[in-house]
This record gives structure tokens, C-alpha cells and sequence, in this order.
């Protein structure tokens, strides 16, 4: 027994950093998983509250990018009211709209926290559950795509961004019907990879890339990104586009968070598809 | 001895706070932000009981992590610093010649040993950093070349605070 206590105080530097090793290795591989539930990161309330003071100073240094992209996005969106179209239709009757119903709702944000450069990045925003955000919504900028909610709490959520490894969009190249997810490689936070299209298709640089619609969580047609390398073979029978991304990262300054009303109808569905398949 | 511990005290969170609001927003061309926290597990006095010295590692990692989203990233990087600063101390310097308070700073060990300190310290955890957020062994050599650039970076800012600060700490 001597001995033994002996042995571990000669060793104690090793025995310690086995422990203290161990532990932060159990916390990296619990803290990659995504159904966990943990609040030790930045959606936290009392992170997200420092990170709310903090930003309170440093949003002003961005005003002016954020005034100019809020100015293109007010004339794009004046230039769609309907009082800045000269109406030259002659109103027979008036139609109770019960084919377009709403299917989107936007909730705006602002950007409190964000990472840009590391392999996964994430974005912390100032709205949560109390707001109606929760995990798995999409989120835009007025530019394009963002990400997707991943931890929620009562005042803030963070956001798994485009430029995280598990973060797969399904997006569609405007003209085609071909559609893949959108991959990151970690390398530069401007560029990402569009992955699984058939390499029978031409494409040239420029050609718009756009969301698919086909899942629940963006509607289609939000920018994604321009084609910036076309006829990339990646060994098989698909193409690798390399995209540039529309969303500038390092300027994000306000969010859109994208509410489906009809996301648990159509995933009821298609859960009912997958168990009539296994009988 | 009370002041060494309300110094470490003070730059702990003072390290902590800068590496959070000012530090993770600069970026230099594609490469990585600059960990200049990791100074206040160089600047921890020699004697330092080794338990403490390993908790106070984990623990500035642990914080560093809850702000940037990366739960035991940090916190295993230090404990790796930790273990090596141990190695590294208990090789080169007499331990009996030493009084209780003293700290390993530029002015009080010299250039030349605080350089290879830094040095060896700083690149030990930029690369363990960059090995477990990617987890892939066949990436280590892409790693290595991005854990050097960063580490001149870090170093360089390591010995702008330490001649600022402690020049004449003797």
C-alpha cells in the first residue's frame, strides 16, 4: 500500500493530466453530438447576455454595411408593392384567396455572437422559444441562406451556420432540376462544395444556385450562391461544383429565422411513408 | 504571497475577457484568431501545486470553450500545455534554487528560456486544437503548417503584453 501511494505521488503530473485529459475528451465527444441537450455554449443566458452587451458596442462599427444592405433590401421589396406597379387591369370581382395560403413565416433577428474560422462555425442570435424559434428551423439573411437553428433557449438560439461539417442544404441549380446538399470544407468561409449532380449537365460560371424547397426547413428559391468552378469531376459519375456563397459571414449583422406551418403535416407524412415501408 | 494570487486572479479574467470580446474577431487572411490566454498558464508561478495547475489549465479552457461553442476543445488543449510545462520546467530549471512566488517571466528567466518555452508550449496547444476539432489523423501535416503560422502570431503578441507589462518586473 506504501508503495503503491509512493508510485502515484512520483507519477502524480501523469496520473492528473490522464484525469483532467479524459475528462475534456468525454466533454468534445458529447458536445458532437447533435440531439444533446447541453446549455454550456453560447446560447446560454448569461453568455448570451454578456455577448448582447458586448455587441451593443461593436454593432456600431457595422451600421453603415447593414444600412446599405437594409436600403437594397427595402427597393427590392418596394419595387414588389403593388402601389409601385401602374395597375392597368380592370377589377371584375374580388377573390377570397383560399389557394394561397401562408406557409412561411419570418421572425427577424439580430446577430449577438458569431465564429467565422473555425471548422465548425455557429451564430448566436437574440431571439429563442419565448419568439417561437425552435431547433431545426431555417435561417436567412437578406443576401441568402444561413443556417440552421440548433440550440434554443428562452431569450437567445444558436445557429449550426453553412459553414459547419454536418450542416447539409439541399440546393438546386436555377434552370435544372437537378438538386444536391451543400457541403463545407472547412478551407474558406467565401466558398463551399455542391455535391451528387449528374456530370451529364453544362454549366457556366455564374449560374445561380438556389434552396430546393424539397425540405421542410427553406422555402425554394433562396439565394445560395453562384457556380464558381463548373465540370469538376469528383471521380464517379458526379460533379463537385465549387459555389461561391451569396451570404458574406464576417458582415452578418440582422437574421431571418424561417417558421414552416406546415413542417409537422409533411413530416407526419413522410414518417408514415418510412413505417408502411418496414411492415 | 496574497498578491500572487489576486494577480493571477486579475489576469485570468482579464486574459479570459480579451480573448472573448477583441481576440476571436481578428482573423488574418484564412488563417486562425490568435489564443493569447494561454499566457496565463505560462505566468503561473513555479510552485504552483501540480493538481492546481492542471485545474486552472482546464478551467480557462472550459470558459474559453463556453464562449466559442467548442465544449473540451480548449479545455483538453491546456491539459496537454499543462502536462508539457511541467516536462519542460522540471527539465530545465533547478528546483531547490527557486523561492516560492517566482514566475516564469521574460524579464526574470531570460530570453532565451522564455522564448523556448513560449514556443514549444504555444505550438503544442495551437496543434492540439486543430487535431481535436478535426479528429482526422490524415490531416495532421495541413494542421502543422496552420498551427505554425498561428503560433507566430500568438507568440508575437505574448511578448508584446510580457515586454509591456513586466519589463520591470525584476
Amino acid at each position: 500500500m506504501n508503495n503503491l501511494w509512493r508510485f502515484i505521488n512520483k507519477y502524480s503530473a501523469l496520473f492528473l493530466f490522464i484525469i483532467f485529459f479524459i475528462f475534456s475528451l468525454v466533454l468534445i465527444i458529447r458536445n458532437n453530438d447533435f440531439q444533446r441537450v447541453s446549455t454550456l455554449n453560447t446560447s446560454n443566458e448569461w453568455v448570451g447576455k454578456f455577448y448582447t452587451q458586448v455587441n451593443n458596442v461593436s454593432k456600431y462599427i457595422q451600421l453603415d454595411a447593414v444600412n446599405k444592405q437594409l436600403v437594397a433590401e427595402n427597393t427590392l421589396l418596394r419595387n414588389q408593392l403593388k402601389a409601385s406597379h401602374f395597375d392597368d387591369s380592370v377589377v371584375v370581382n374580388t377573390i377570397n384567396d383560399t389557394i394561397n395560403r401562408v406557409q412561411y413565416q419570418y421572425i427577424g433577428a439580430e446577430v449577438i455572437n458569431k465564429s467565422v474560422n473555425a471548422r465548425n462555425n455557429y451564430i448566436t442570435i437574440n431571439r429563442g422559444s419565448k419568439h417561437g424559434i425552435k431547433k431545426g428551423m431555417g435561417v436567412i439573411c437578406p443576401t441568402g441562406v444561413v443556417g440552421i437553428v440548433w440550440n434554443v433557449s428562452p431569450d437567445f438560439a444558436s445557429i449550426q451556420s453553412v459553414l459547419h461539417e454536418d450542416t447539409k442544404i439541399t440546393s438546386s441549380i436555377e434552370g435544372t432540376p437537378y438538386f444536391g446538399p451543400l457541403l463545407w470544407d472547412g478551407e474558406n468561409p467565401e466558398t463551399a462544395t455542391l455535391a451528387d449532380i449528374p456530370n451529364q449537365i453544362n454549366l457556366k460560371k455564374g449560374t445561380k444556385i438556389s434552396t430546393s424547397g424539397l425540405s421542410v426547413t427553406f422555402p425554394k428559391g433562396i439565394a445560395v450562391g453562384k457556380v464558381l468552378k463548373a465540370g469538376v469531376k469528383g471521380g464517379g459519375s458526379f460533379l463537385n461544383i465549387s459555389v461561391q456563397l451569396a451570404t458574406n459571414f464576417y458582415a452578418l449583422q440582422y437574421v431571418y429565422v424561417i417558421k414552416n406551418i406546415f413542417a409537422n403535416e409533411q413530416q407526419n407524412l413522410e414518417s408514415l411513408n418510412k413505417k408502411s415501408t418496414d411492415e | 504571497m496574497n498578491k500572487t494570487i489576486i494577480y493571477n486572479f486579475l489576469r485570468f479574467f482579464l486574459l479570459v475577457l480579451i480573448q472573448v470580446v477583441l481576440l476571436k474577431n481578428i482573423i488574418i487572411y484564412n488563417l486562425n484568431i490568435p489564443f493569447l490566454y494561454i499566457l496565463f498558464i505560462f505566468l503561473l508561478p513555479f510552485k504552483t501545486p501540480k493538481w492546481l495547475l492542471f485545474l486552472l489549465s482546464f478551467l480557462i479552457g472550459l470558459l474559453v470553450d463556453v464562449f466559442s461553442n467548442t465544449l473540451g476543445l480548449h479545455a483538453a488543449a491546456c491539459t496537454v500545455i499543462a502536462f508539457l510545462r511541467i516536462l519542460y520546467i522540471s527539465v530545465t530549471v533547478q528546483n531547490d534554487s527557486l523561492e516560492t512566488e517566482t514566475t516564469p517571466h521574460l524579464s526574470t528567466m531570460g530570453f532565451r528560456w522564455f522564448f523556448f518555452y513560449a514556443l514549444l508550449l504555444t505550438f503544442a496547444h495551437h496543434f492540439c486544437l486543430y487535431m481535436f476539432e478535426v479528429f482526422d489523423i490524415t490531416a495532421a501535416f495541413n494542421l502543422f503548417s496552420k498551427a505554425l503560422l498561428t503560433t507566430g502570431f500568438t507568440l508575437f503578441l505574448i511578448f508584446v503584453t510580457e515586454l509591456l507589462f513586466y519589463k520591470r518586473a525584476r
